[in-house]
């Protein structure tokens, strides 16, 4: 009983974060129609700016949380504009071999930067040290993991529902000349859109930093998990996505525990029988 | 008009012809020099050709799909480390003559693509790129974790190059005739390749990647159609694996990780995908720039993600479809 519970309070972990990851991934998709493969590339830029500004800058962990995401968001914004921006309208290839090459880059530049070793973020004092819950003891940091993941999925359902940038961002999504006919200035939201999905990336690196190891090829994996979510769920579907992480958070949580011979094997598993059943996704939103 | 059309075309067909012929001639004598290059190079070379050989047909069974088929696959190494795995095994366990290890070795790529390729090729473009990176580093975390079967992350070396086969006495030791064997098998696969390409089912492809909607409204089924393009990349891609496991002394679980598979995308887009031996050429390109800069440095992927973005952007024929283009127009 205390090994389900404890499987579940992981897989709940592991599958909020990955939402906040994949999330980021499927708004870009949305908006640019663009799968940036770079984006576990900016995941993992978000786990080391941490590391850079904790341990070479000295600053606690708070002020990092707040810099980090900031300053890969800024650095996308760069890229959008000097690279992603001049193969928009052509085959999606193009793009997708783009973003590919932004992977390869941050991949390498990490490396030459801080070496290919494991470097580590301790906790904010406040959140070390564990806690009782119905008899089994959990880290304090898993739940601030949780509580900041729910906090951003609920930010960013108040955005896209109730604000006015929102609706822009989700109109030029819908029909993006339509958009611009009515006065949006459509390539400024799609800077800031993609800019949004890589803050999300940056803060999940952020808030992944002091519980798993910064290391390159982080990013690499967290890619591959971020692309089953969204198979599992449906590409451009919001509440898919959540599915779809949580899904494969239990995978991981109950996998790990108790199938670790193949724990390795399992996601791909999953991802093909839902493939073989609902070929788009769990809830996609167009008819397959 | 009509007839100055005629005297415009005639002159072109006379001239496309002639250029066939001089291609033609170019490849022959590009075949004999590189028959005969163990004897003229540092030995050092015929390791770095022998290489640049099979990550050119490794690079040309994924332009089959991509440059012709317009699907942009990311997990094009899980069928080269398939091949590249199923010869080390079969040399280990069974010792079998190479020939033989190359067959089963193709065979098994093309089932695994099968397989694959089933799940990849039935959405768009953008979940096929998706699904063949994610399906490529399952094959790499079956390697890793099947430890019994492979070795884990150490792989499998130490297998013995026995005898070729087919009643031929070759020293495979030696690596200039290894290098002959490769030369020979390569540029045999080129030429099925090439072959497959201007067959009607080359057609179709190239069809199917400027409108899938129409070929399907013609009543084609487009599905099967990307499926077999995909085996048949995928075999090849085996192919280039299980001739590449014995050069490389082992067969490891990097030969199936994403920055594998990434090579041949580079390669294609170097040398651009337009062209058949576009691939081959990009293939000699990165080979030799590898052995280049990694003499300076270990990280040089983020030197090929600068090329392959400037490429992409400025220059998306490649190297040599830029060059054989701006031949073509001074013509």
């Amino acid at each position: 009983m205390q090994g389900i519970l404890a499987a579940l309070l992981n897989s709940l972990e592991i599958g909020l974060l990955l939402f906040v990851i994949a999330v980021g991934l499927n708004i870009v998709f949305g908006v640019l129609n663009v799968i940036n493969f770079a984006h576990g590339g900016l995941y993992m830029l978000g786990a080391y700016f941490t590391y850079a500004l904790v341990s070479y800058a000295g600053l606690p962990f708070w002020p990092a949380l707040v810099l980090a995401p900031l300053a890969v968001a800024l650095l996308s914004i760069l890229l959008e504009r000097i690279v992603l921006q001049r193969v928009y309208g052509r085959d999606v290839s193009d793009s997708l071999l783009v973003t590919f090459a932004l992977l390869l880059v941050i991949d390498d530049a990490v490396q030459i930067v801080w070496g290919s070793g494991i470097h580590v973020v301790a906790p904010p004092p406040s959140l070390r040290g564990t806690v009782e819950v119905f008899g089994i003891t959990y880290p304090l940091y898993s739940f601030f993991v949780m509580g900041a993941a729910l906090a951003a999925m609920l930010a960013l359902w108040l955005f896209f529902a109730r604000t006015r940038a929102g609706r822009i961002v989700r109109a030029a999504a819908i029909d993006r000349r339509m958009a611009e006919g009515i006065g949006i200035n459509v390539p400024r939201v799609v800077t800031g859109v993609f800019a949004l999905g890589a803050w999300m990336a940056g803060a999940a690196g952020v808030v992944a930093a002091p519980m798993r190891a910064i290391a390159p090829g982080m990013g690499d994996r967290i890619i591959i998990d971020a692309f089953i979510v969204v198979v599992i769920g449906g590409l451009g579907s919001f509440p898919g996505t959540l599915l779809g992480a949580l899904v494969l958070g239990a995978i991981y949580g109950f996998g790990g525990r108790y199938l670790p011979q193949v724990n390795l094997v399992l996601p791909y598993l999953g991802m093909a029988l839902v493939l073989l059943l609902r070929p788009r996704g769990l809830l996609a939103r167009r008819a397959a | 008009m009509a007839s100055g059309g005629e005297t415009v075309l005639a002159p072109a067909r006379a001239g496309r012809r002639a250029l066939h012929v001089a291609t033609g001639a170019l490849l022959v004598v590009l075949l004999a020099a590189l028959w005969l290059l163990p004897g003229w190079v540092p030995y050092f070379y015929v390791f770095v050709a022998t290489r640049i050989l099979l990550m050119g047909l490794f690079a040309a069974s994924f332009n089959l799909i991509f440059g012709y088929g317009g699907m942009l696959s990311f997990g094009h190494a899980a069928f080269f480390g398939a091949g590249a795995y199923t010869s080390a095994l079969v040399l280990l366990h069974f010792g079998w003559p190479l020939v033989a290890v190359i067959v089963a070795a193709t065979i098994v790529a093309a089932l695994l693509a099968w397989v694959i390729g089933a799940f990849c090729v039935r959405l768009d473009e953008v979940y096929f790129a998706m699904l063949t990176l994610a399906f490529g580093m399952m094959v790499y975390a079956v390697v890793h974790q099947w430890r019994s079967l492979t070795n884990g992350s150490d792989g499998i070396a130490g297998f013995p190059l026995g005898r070729f086969g087919l009643g031929l006495d070759l020293q495979l030791a030696d690596p200039a005739v290894y290098y002959r064997v490769v030369l020979v098998v390569v540029a045999l696969a080129a030429v099925v390749l090439h072959r497959i390409t201007r067959s009607p089912f080359g057609l179709l492809l190239t069809a199917i990647r400027q409108n899938a909607e129409r070929v399907s409204f013609c009543g084609v089924n487009v599905r099967r159609h990307r499926l077999i393009a995909f085996v048949i990349a995928g075999a090849f891609a085996g192919l280039a694996g299980a001739l590449f496991a014995p050069f490389n002394r082992v067969a490891n679980p990097d030969m199936v990780h994403w920055t594998q598979s990434a090579q041949p995308v580079l390669m294609t887009i170097l040398g651009g995908t337009g062209y058949f031996l576009g691939p081959f050429f990009g293939a000699a390109i990165f080979v030799l720039l590898e052995t280049w800069i990694t003499t300076y440095t270990e990280r040089w992927m983020l030197f090929l993600g600068v090329v392959l973005a400037v490429l992409v952007i400025f220059f998306r024929r490649g190297i040599f479809g830029t060059i054989v283009d701006g031949l073509a127009r001074r013509r």
